[in-house]
């Protein structure tokens, strides 16, 4: 096909940026995800956009911040330990309804780590990251493709419920090349965004806060977020199903492992054990009642990830309480191999219900 | 029969959070003179920084955008970005701007933002208690400095408008105090120049005041206005450090 072009995985995601309308990029430099800003460096500028590269993560993100109180589309990018630094402005997003898109290319920490595949933050994307009750709607490619798809969708996302969106890849999806068709499955439409801070002319002024000290005020609009969660967990699960037909064995994984573990799931039906795939592409929300309603029917699960079982957790919390969850994880700078998973498969299926390392 | 003193109507009609005797109600009323004169409050949003300053859209009808502690100049940043007619103003304390906020200051004005800064130095961090701040005097008795400060353990105190005025990207730096009639005036013309750089385009511009926290200082507001002058002046030198005349960027 004529419109596929071998594209890298860091690049599709920031060309999904532009496609979607971004035109506000603050960032700074930390491997692997460095092809991101120095892609936007290019681009922005041919597009009368803004391009700053800001002189921490935490001014990144709150020069998002400031941008995105303006209507725009904004967008910043890092990787784990930038990514922490950016939590107090998330937090603070979040609680005042202010939509924005970050990109987390995983490195494998904890601390500076090393700059291979992980999904170590996996936690702290999906459970808060900074202070307070919030969430973050996380969505988790496995594929350049999807980079790009699931970027715009980010946006859309963020927008539709004012709230941040992530995006979290692992160094490997980032980093590799594959075939990409970069042009939207729908056209884009930017939303009206009358909440804006954008002067009080025409109109009485505007706000955007999250200090709520008057008298019952703050449960008032943490119960209004809570609301917005449920929204978004009742309407915006995405997730693949794999195989799970006739499956006798699940697996549950996202990212990267999804990938290896499709590869294992190809090698054991060809053994004749009937595996099959649940992959959640948004991990918040998290696929929770497709978990329950496979694992009612196939009770033998097997989850694989690049940590030491962040994802297990809220597999084990959505699963069938008869389900039988094995855990095979990698805790960075490792991958799981497919006949590391088929390996585990056979576990499972014996029996042997614990945590693998 | 004519008025000649009254509420600007950049200013809303609401009861002070403020300590009596603080000066934060001060640098409001010239900052909503400010807007009323140049005819800006339509246009104009304001970014404060956490502390006293946070409850800006109580005070003011314009739009407003609370940012986390110290990063008003990145919000400010990132604002002014997307909408390059609009008037942003941060409004900064000096726990906020001169501790946790360097980075963020010195960058913002260092790339020349167009955006303008209103800095209060009342010497502590006043909301959370009077506790020591980077520009607390030496020998200055806080809360965290019950001894007085002293350098060999906390430094000497920061000089904020000197240091800012020695980035290229600043177009407007200045120092005024708010505890006289004849200081106020002075304050006032400063704020209306700073916002007038940023009109113009010329870049980055900031105002430092020097204010009051009486009730931290455990003095009466009178006695406040005489710290000023005896104790802060002398630190703390008042004047134009900075002032770009035409658009002479390098």
């Amino acid at each position: 096909m004529t419109d596929l072009k071998l594209t890298k995985g860091n690049i599709a995601l920031a060309e999904g940026a532009l496609q979607a309308g971004c035109r506000y990029y603050f960032g700074y430099p930390i491997t692997p995800q460095n092809d991101i800003p120095e892609y936007l460096a290019r681009q922005l500028p041919k597009l009368g956009g803004t391009f700053i590269p800001a002189e921490s993560e935490i001014a990144s993100i709150n020069m998002v911040m400031g941008a995105a109180a303006a209507g725009k589309r904004a967008m910043t990018s890092s990787s784990g330990p930038g990514i922490s630094l950016m939590q107090e402005a998330l937090s603070y997003m979040a609680g005042s309804d202010t939509p924005c898109v970050v990109v987390n290319i995983m490195r494998c920490g904890p601390g500076l780590g090393g700059i291979s595949p992980t999904q170590g933050d996996y936690s702290q994307a999906v459970h808060g990251g900074g202070h307070g009750d919030y969430h973050n709607i996380v969505l988790a490619p496995a594929s350049v493709q999807e980079m790009f798809d699931l970027t715009i969708k980010a946006f859309e996302l963020a927008d539709k419920y004012r709230n941040p969106a992530m995006v979290i890849a692992d160094a490997m999806i980032g980093q590799f090349q594959e075939p990409c068709r970069l042009t939207p499955k729908e056209p884009v439409v930017l939303p009206e965004k009358p909440w804006a801070l954008t002067g009080r002319k025409g109109r009485t002024p505007q706000l955007i806060k999250s200090l709520y000290l008057g008298d019952g005020e703050q449960e008032a609009h943490n119960m209004l977020l809570v609301r917005k969660y449920r929204e978004i967990q009742d309407n915006e699960v995405m997730c693949e199903e794999w195989h799970l037909d006739d499956a006798e064995v699940m697996i549950i994984a996202f990212g990267t492992p999804s990938r290896v573990a499709k590869t294992a799931i190809i090698q054991a039906r060809a053994q004749g054990i009937k595996v099959g795939l649940l992959r959640p592409l948004t991990v918040f929300p998290f696929p929770s009642k497709q978990v329950y309603e496979h694992s009612s029917r196939i009770p033998n699960v097997l989850v694989v990830e690049m940590n030491t079982g962040q994802m297990l957790r809220d597999v084990q919390i959505a699963a069938h309480k008869d389900a039988r969850i094995h855990f095979y994880g990698r805790p960075g700078g490792g991958f799981p191999y497919p006949e590391d998973v088929l390996r585990e498969l056979k576990k499972a299926m014996e029996g042997a219900y614990e945590r693998s390392l | 029969m004519n008025a000649v003193f009254k509420r600007p109507e950049s200013l809303n009609p609401a009861l002070t959070h403020f300590c009596p005797g603080c000066t934060h109600g001060i640098a409001h009323r010239l900052i909503a003179e400010a807007m009323d004169e140049l005819g800006i409050v339509d246009r104009t949003v304001g970014i404060p920084g956490v502390g006293c300053c946070v409850f800006l859209y109580t005070y003011f009808p314009i739009d407003v955008l609370e940012s986390p502690h110290g990063r008003a100049p990145a919000c400010a940043t990132g604002m002014k970005r997307a909408q390059p007619d609009k008037i942003i103003f941060c409004y900064q304390g000096d726990g906020d701007m001169a501790a946790i906020g360097t980075s963020e200051i010195i960058h913002a004005a260092n790339r020349g933002e167009n955006v303008t800064v209103f800095f209060i130095n009342n010497s502590v961090y006043g909301m959370t208690g009077g506790q020591m701040a980077p520009t607390t005097l030496l020998g200055q008795q806080t809360t965290t400095s019950p001894y007085g400060r002293e350098f060999k353990n906390e430094g000497y105190p920061i000089r904020m408008a000197e240091m800012l005025a020695t980035l290229e990207g600043v177009a407007y730096s200045t120092r005024v105090s708010l505890h006289s009639p004849k200081h106020v005036n002075q304050a006032k013309k400063a704020i209306i120049k700073a916002f007038e750089m940023q009109i113009n385009e010329m870049g980055f511009s900031v105002v430092e005041m020097l204010s009051t926290c009486n009730t931290n200082w455990r003095v009466s507001p009178l006695e406040a206005l005489n710290v000023i002058e005896r104790e802060m002046i002398p630190y703390y030198p008042l004047g134009v450090f900075k002032e770009r005349t035409g658009k002479d960027f390098l």
